[in-house]
């Protein structure tokens, strides 16, 4: 229990002076795992509008398909990311292998089938009749389609949310294809391995704190524009 | 003549191979209040989509303005975008009562502030005007309906379809709907489509009504002649002809017939001839109810005996047994003071004026 307490008052003393290192290491996590929600976003929403909007042969199954991928391990995909880019890989022109570039792409494949599966959900809760009011009032096709997310916006956030919970929080990803280097890759999980690796607990602690503060914090900030 | 806003010709829908419409002709002129009323399953909210261009027909064309909207989306869409399409559920969009009634202006691309003018005015005629800032979630069943009708009306159709206006209301909010909707149509002189089925809605809103039994439109005409001459058994009980009783016509001399009916004779102004098989269709607040006979200039007067009494608010609905049953109605007072109870002999007397005969087929 001492070990809990002197990392709770380590993360406050590590917060309060703010230390450059903690600070890089925090802004880190933060701007990888904002970069890919965003793009997953991006890519998602219009993609389950495409899935939900229309019927075609397989639909049912590909929902089951990617609701399975929910549980993905973040290690199977960190494996298949590192050997898309590593140089004998498919992609490995690209050189962004042990970059921040290559958490963002796995994190974005990550978080894709939650993203997916629960703004379908979402989309799926909104009335029907709402569809046939806003046609009958002349609304268009990309119209309609930009209703229907106004409407189902409490769902699609909570699908963000949850995204970015997982992104932030995924620690195999950012090892396997950051390489937890030191000023250009070490993100708050990486850091915490590493740092319970070698022994210093109360440290690991206190940036297991941090990330959930920091979690915390967008949480807030999300759910803020939610309400709007 | 005059080219009609809305043309349907011959039109049916199939759904999983039940017919919902079939062979539905109808031509509605420009600034003509329409109303179709038929029990529920009839195919009203089935015509009034396919009419919105929101469905296809299985069969049949649909004229708009004389112009085929077949053709392409594009065409539908701009079409549709001339028309206002209440729905049966109230749904409103989850943000506030005056996004709501903008949402057409917007999407039909009017500058903002034509957009706050048009919407004020809505909100004024809707009286939702203190509303304006609320969510629309929020409101009462009346109230959501009445910003789906100002959200209809805000675009200024030519055309509105209502699909049952009041359906699912308080006698109250549905008053309050009905007064806004004749406003609405008086001002604007506005060509109106409404499904009901409530025939003395349709009276008080149309000028013209169609009833709608199982896909098919029975009878079509002004709403006093529904009222009073439907043609044939299905529309006389919607218009509350509730005695339906068979008969066949014995003779009839100067259009006065008397008609047979299980032994008894009613007598009639018709114009059928000895041997026709008939119904009688008299309406229950059309039948008098005396302990003796009366002496009137009715010359209908039958005794019979009541069989079962019921109240319904200040009325009380008797049903006698003279060789078949007829139902009155007559007042709760009066039916106190004579008595009538199960048992009572009593002579149930009806003007030859209130019969109304129709062939069966």
């Amino acid at each position: 229990m001492t070990q809990l307490w002197d990392g709770f008052l380590k993360a406050l003393e590590l917060i309060y002076t703010f230390d450059p290192e903690v600070v890089q290491i925090a802004a880190r996590s933060l701007s990888i795992g904002l970069t890919s929600i965003v793009i997953g976003s991006a890519i998602c929403i219009p993609l389950a509008g495409l899935i939900h909007f229309n019927q075609f042969w397989g639909k049912r199954f590909l929902v089951s398909l990617i609701q399975t991928f929910y549980s993905i391990p973040t290690v199977v995909i960190g494996l298949f990311v590192f050997v898309m880019l590593s140089n004998a890989g498919p992609v490995g022109g690209l050189g962004i292998l042990y970059t921040p570039a290559a958490i963002v792409v796995g994190q974005v494949i990550l978080i894709t089938p939650i993203l997916l599966g629960l703004i379908i959900s979402a989309f799926r809760g909104v009335d029907k009749t709402i569809l046939d009011t806003a046609r009958s009032m002349g609304a268009s096709g990309w119209q309609m389609a930009l209703l229907v997310i106004k409407e189902a916006r409490f769902g699609v956030m909570a699908a963000v949310i949850m995204g970015f919970g997982r992104a932030i929080s995924e620690v195999g990803i950012s090892l396997m294809v950051g390489g937890n280097i030191r000023g250009v890759t070490r993100v708050i999980t990486t850091a915490i391995s590493l740092e319970a690796g070698r022994g210093d607990i109360e440290l690991a602690l206190a940036l297991g704190m941090i990330l959930i503060f920091l979690a915390l914090v967008v949480n807030i900030i999300m759910n803020r524009i939610q309400q709007k | 003549m005059t080219m009609p806003l809305v043309e349907l010709r011959d039109l049916g829908q199939t759904r999983d191979v039940r017919d919902i419409l079939k062979g539905v002709n109808l031509r509605i002129d420009r600034g003509e209040v329409f109303a179709m009323i038929g029990p529920t399953g009839a195919g009203k909210t089935t015509l009034l989509r396919i009419i919105d261009l929101l469905d296809n027909p299985s069969q049949g064309v649909l004229l708009y303005n004389g112009t085929d909207v077949a053709s392409s989306d594009k065409f539908r869409l701009e079409t549709r975008r001339r028309m206002a399409f209440v729905l049966q559920k109230p749904v409103v969009f989850n943000t506030s009562v005056y996004d709501n009634v903008a949402y057409g202006l917007k999407w039909r691309g009017i500058d903002k502030t034509q957009v706050r003018e048009k919407v004020d005015e809505m909100l004024d005629i809707t009286g939702l005007a203190e509303y304006k800032g609320r969510n629309a979630h929020t409101l009462s069943g009346g109230e959501m309906q009445r910003v789906a009708i100002a959200r209809a009306v805000a675009t200024d159709p030519e055309l509105l379809l209502l699909d049952e206006p009041t359906a699912n209301l308080d006698p109250v909010s549905a008053a309050k709907i009905e007064d806004i909707l004749a406003n609405i149509i008086k001002k604007n002189a506005i060509t109106v489509i409404m499904a009901t089925h409530d025939m003395a809605q349709g009276q008080r809103l149309a000028d013209r009504i169609a009833v709608l039994v199982n896909g098919e439109i029975v009878q079509i005409g002004r709403s006093n002649d529904i009222f009073f001459n439907p043609t044939n058994r299905e529309v006389a009980e919607f218009v509350g002809m509730e005695n339906i009783i068979n008969g066949v016509v014995v003779s009839n001399e100067g259009e006065m017939t008397t008609i047979d009916v299980n032994g008894t004779v009613i007598e009639a102004v018709t114009d059928y001839s000895p041997g026709d098989e008939v119904s009688v269709c008299i309406r229950p607040e059309d039948v008098t109810v005396a302990l003796a006979r009366l002496s009137s200039s009715a010359r209908n007067s039958l005794a019979g005996t009541i069989t079962w009494t019921v109240s319904s608010g200040p009325l009380c609905r008797v049903e006698i047994d003279c060789r078949f049953p007829l139902v009155a109605l007559v007042t709760k007072r009066s039916a106190e003071e004579m008595g009538l109870v199960k048992g009572t002999q009593v002579y149930a007397t009806f003007k030859v004026v209130s019969i109304h005969v129709i062939r069966r087929r």
